[in-house]
């Protein structure tokens, strides 16, 4: 239990600092390997939550997709960091007070409503043979197909919707036009003409 | 013993530094979605506390549909970025006030 208690300490402090170089990282590649780090570090304290399908989760997809979504705007954008690095907001010890306090609050209230309850403690063991995925699929198939069938919608509507923002067409390229080219009739290309025939060499006989 | 407060306090603490993050912020569009990721992770920190503590895996489905969003968010929010950066050739949030009243 001494081990475990080190354990969340560790994570929870390198994901602190990791917050806080996502914050104050001048270079915004900073701030993404930064925010890598902070979700390693929250995968870990999944997993000693035993919450392990949603660790891996976090680590594949977020990760392995999202965060290199991220990294490729970031070195594709070509931000100029000089520019970019000056200063904070006027209002920058009004946030960091605004944060204070949030925290504050925050944790009086886990204390205060904690005191009463077990919730200091540690979190009840799971029973023998729990596998956490298995629980999780069980639900997540039967109980909120639904839900999970609109998350494949709103998945596909990210798809559509990024391509859609981000798809131009450059003026003067020269592309293939397919429904065009099968919509067109003979009658828009030839042209048939109907004349008398006659001799080529009607003039030099005369 | 590590418990569902350890966990609590930890998650105030995020969304607590991402929320300065965003005030604090005056350089780029970029640290202020990240900031916001940040924040989900917050909230989702705090779910899969009370779904360990209560025993209840419905917790964890809400995690799961969050990502969900949340990779949706981030994908349409780069988007977006890059157009706006397409067009301006800058990505200033001071410099963005092309709509002001």
């Amino acid at each position: 239990m001494l081990f475990h208690a080190i354990l969340f300490y560790t994570f929870a402090a390198i994901l602190v600092g990791a917050a806080l170089g996502v914050i104050f990282s001048r270079n915004p590649v900073h701030g993404v390997m930064f925010l890598v780090l902070a979700f390693f570090q929250s995968a870990m304290l999944w997993l000693l939550a035993e919450a392990e399908f949603l660790a891996i989760v976090l680590v594949l997809v977020y990760v392995g997709a999202v965060m290199v979504l991220f990294l490729f705007v970031v070195m594709m954008l070509d931000i100029n960091i000089e520019r970019a690095g000056d200063g904070y907001t006027r209002y920058w010890q009004l946030g960091i007070g605004i944060a204070g306090l949030m925290v504050f609050e925050l944790i009086q209230i886990v204390l205060m409503r904690g005191r009463g309850a077990d919730s200091g403690n540690g979190f009840a063991a799971t029973p023998e043979g729990y596998s956490n995925t298995e629980a999780l699929g069980a639900v997540l198939y039967t109980e909120h197909v639904y839900a999970f069938e609109i998350a494949a919608v709103i998945l596909l509507l990210a798809i559509i919707a990024a391509i859609t923002l981000t798809m131009r067409k450059r003026p003067g390229l020269k592309q293939q036009d397919i429904s065009a080219q099968v919509a067109v009739r003979a009658a828009d290309r030839i042209r048939v003409v109907k004349m008398d025939s006659e001799r080529p060499d009607a003039g030099s006989e005369s | 013993m590590i418990g569902l407060s350890h966990y609590l306090t930890l998650s105030a603490l995020l969304f607590a530094l991402s929320i300065a993050g965003i005030f604090i912020n005056r350089r780029n569009l970029i640290l202020l979605l990240m900031c916001i990721e940040l924040m989900l992770l917050a909230v989702n920190f705090n779910f899969i506390a009370f779904s360990r503590y209560l025993g209840d895996e419905t917790g964890q489905v809400f995690v799961f549909f969050i990502l969900t969003v949340a990779a949706a968010e981030a994908a349409i929010g780069l988007a977006i970025l890059v157009v706006l950066f397409r067009n301006r050739r800058s990505i200033n949030v001071q410099e963005m006030d092309r709509m002001k009243g």
